[in-house]
């Protein structure tokens, strides 16, 4: 399986080269991409895999490109044991000077060591947990999507800026769920809104009522929940039953229809928030999409294909401009301000992490996720529980 | 906090400790006539819950648009069909282990109740989502101050409290319960006095599961939500109950019940530290009743038999 990719790869790239002439001219260089190519969520790794390909075979084709480039595909499974012996084999060839990693959290965080310790620059394409960037202070890892910490200033700043001051928390005791508890507090803190409470509950739970009829009393204006769906069900139906009014502020927990067919008109109003946008709404997307379709693959780019393409063609910008040396790119990604990409203007922070991250901001309306920015919501003719 | 808080801990506390009362229930009465440990209980509380729910969607796609049809409708479907889930699980599961070591029966209740609930997650339509339940009780309420009394609410503690009495009636005051407490004194003596036994442990089996699926269609139209995974925690914290309250009393059980959920309340509102912990307060503190009393709160009038 990635014999066959690399030869696929390896034989586009000759194409290529034949295909542009004079290329014989040109210096080699390696580049290297990591995402799940099988498995369950091999359908998302697919899409980044081809993106990066294009985003190669693109720079392949412009005759201005310094070098020729050759893509090295390897599969992590998202399987954090696998991703730290294909890391490994990718960090120890010397020849592939910079990578595009990772769609799963799980995977990201188990192999930023790896990289750190040989040195190979990477950006990560998919994945979102915090702790890849932010855990240590690596030069090497950088990533080109927002994290939980973008999706919540983006929730803090729109419920402020809706005029709500208050609200009370509640959130599964998993890591996803304490994470989401502590940069949404953090961020709506800075704002100036206060927290009335926290309630962490298991990820099974069934009855909310006690938990519900404390937050009653605190009587918050928005009750936020960082968890998954079937929770979130209950929580927002059993806050109905008991005569709470406050505003229910979701996460990329509840994205998901099942949330809708679970609570049916109930779930009117109810915020939501995930890291990421339609291809077609980013600012490059429909280049992309244009080019993406133009090589007929057999997959979909999915919904992180376009970070996948920026990030690879971050990585070739850095090379055309230092020569392929791996601590020379890193030094180059160490100053990335508002460098345009196909998902806007990107900045990376002190540890790697983009901090324009596009979010995306979702109201129920009428039975679906409505973009916040086109719904009745945003422009007044409806108002969230208690908006004045 | 206020009387009105109080009173709406007290009402959330009631409702809960109601079902689990109901399931706990189960667990004793199977006890009482088999000594044996069913559990699959909770999962067959799933089953009836869905199988009200299907009864549900099928009367609306046949345009019926009556709220006490839907009722009569979905109660009828899920305690008849539980209490025949009930038999077959007896007649063909519990009975024929009856001469090998309880732990297998316990075992083969485990493992029927994983295929019951993965059976839901499987085959109903989207099961593995959670499913909107029909409100078909009157919403209406009363504000009192913080208390939020729910007509509905009470309508359902009253038709708990019904079943209770209505079971205690069947097994103290007819025919049909001298039996079933004449087989759990002693099989071979009730045997002996022309009881027969295979008929009366098939309608204990089939009274405790379509309780279940009576406490399944509480649980439905109380939390207007139901899914395929909430008859395992209600299975557990039913056993505890049953166990905590004294295995084989009915009385015991409906007080294990009713102090499991006034223990959770507790544990969310009175302590100090996170809510997270209520659970690990609740079990923590059944842990201490067990031990101050192993053989429960209430304990069985025949102990001989040990």
């Amino acid at each position: 399986m990635l014999a066959k990719t690399k030869i696929a790869v390896a034989l586009a790239a000759l194409a290529f080269a034949g295909f542009t002439g004079g290329a014989a001219a040109k210096d080699k260089v390696k580049v290297g991409f990591i995402g799940p190519i099988t498995g369950g969520v091999s359908a998302n790794g697919l899409g980044g895999r081809n993106s990066a390909d294009l985003a190669v075979k693109l720079r392949n084709a412009d005759p201005k490109a310094k070098y020729e480039y050759e893509l090295v595909v390897l599969d992590d499974e998202c399987k954090p044991n696998v991703a730290v012996q294909v890391a490994t084999k990718m960090a120890a060839d010397k020849e592939i000077i910079g990578a595009a990693t990772h769609y799963c959290s799980s995977t990201a965080i188990a192999t930023v060591d790896v990289y750190h310790k040989f040195g190979l620059p990477v950006i990560v394409w998919g994945a979102v947990l915090p702790d890849i960037t932010y855990r240590n202070k690596y030069a090497e890892v950088h990533r080109v999507n927002g994290t939980m910490i973008n999706q919540n200033d983006a929730n803090a700043e729109l419920i402020y800026k809706a005029g709500f001051r208050n609200a009370a928390v509640i959130h599964d005791t998993t890591d996803y769920g304490k994470g989401h508890n502590e940069y949404f507090t953090k961020a709506f803190t800075k704002l100036g809104g206060k927290i009335l409470g926290t309630f962490g509950v298991t990820a099974d739970q069934q009855d909310f009522t006690a938990e519900l009829t404390k937050i009653k009393a605190l009587n918050p204006e928005v009750v936020y929940f960082g968890g998954l769906t079937p929770i979130g069900v209950r929580i927002r139906s059993q806050m109905d039953k008991l005569g709470i009014k406050a505003v229910f502020d979701g996460t990329s927990g509840i994205v998901s229809d099942a949330f809708i067919q679970g609570l049916g008109p109930l779930a009117e109003g109810s915020l939501a928030f995930r890291e990421g946008a339609p291809t077609e709404k980013l600012p490059g997307g429909k280049f992309f999409m244009e080019k993406y379709n133009a090589q007929k693959y057999d997959n979909p780019p999915e919904a992180y294909g376009a970070f996948a393409f920026a990030a690879m063609d971050m990585i070739l910008n850095s090379i055309e401009k230092v020569g392929p040396d791996r601590k020379k790119v890193i030094a180059d990604l160490a100053n990335v301000k508002d460098r345009d990409s196909i998902v806007g203007k990107i900045t990376f922070d002190d540890h790697g992490q983009n901090t324009v991250a596009v979010i995306t901001k979702y109201v129920v309306q009428d039975g679906k996720f409505v973009e916040w920015d086109e719904s009745e919501y945003a422009s007044g003719k409806r108002k969230l529980p208690g908006q004045k | 906090m206020d009387a009105g808080q109080l009173a709406q801990y007290v009402m959330n506390g009631l409702m809960l400790g109601m079902m689990y009362a109901l399931v706990a229930v189960g667990f004793t009465l199977f006890f009482g006539v088999l000594d044996i440990i069913k559990f699959s209980h909770g999962d067959v509380l799933t089953v009836g819950a869905f199988a009200a729910l299907a009864t549900f969607v099928a009367l609306k796609g046949i345009g019926v648009a009556s709220n006490p049809i839907f009722l009569i409708a979905m109660l009828v479907v899920a305690l008849v069909s539980m209490a025949a889930l009930g038999m077959l699980i007896a007649r063909y599961l519990v009975m024929p282990l009856r001469s090998a070591p309880a732990l297998n029966t316990l075992l083969i209740t485990l493992m029927l109740g994983t295929v019951l609930r993965e059976g839901v997650r499987l085959f109903y339509p989207q099961g593995a989502n959670p499913k909107p339940f029909p409100a078909l009780l009157p919403s209406d309420s009363i504000a009192i101050g913080n208390f939020n009394l729910r007509l509905d609410n009470v309508l359902m503690l009253a038709a708990g409290v019904l079943a209770i009495v209505g079971l205690q009636f069947l097994l103290n005051r007819t025919k049909l319960g001298l039996a079933i407490r004449a087989v759990a004194q002693d099989e071979e003596t009730a045997r002996t006095m022309g009881v027969n036994f295979t008929a009366i442990v098939l309608i204990t089996f089939a009274i405790g599961s379509a309780l279940a699926g009576y406490a399944g269609v509480m649980n439905g139209l109380y939390y207007n939500e139901i899914n395929f995974g909430m008859g395992l925690y209600l299975g557990i914290i039913g056993f505890a109950a049953a166990i905590i309250g004294g295995l084989g009393s009915i009385y015991g059980a409906i007080l294990g019940g009713f102090l499991f959920a006034a223990l959770q309340t507790i544990g969310t509102v009175a302590l100090p530290f996170a809510s997270a912990y209520k659970d690990v307060f609740a079990f923590a503190v059944g842990i201490l009743f067990m031990a101050w009393r192993p053989t429960g709160l209430i304990q069985e009038k025949i102990s001989e038999r040990v």
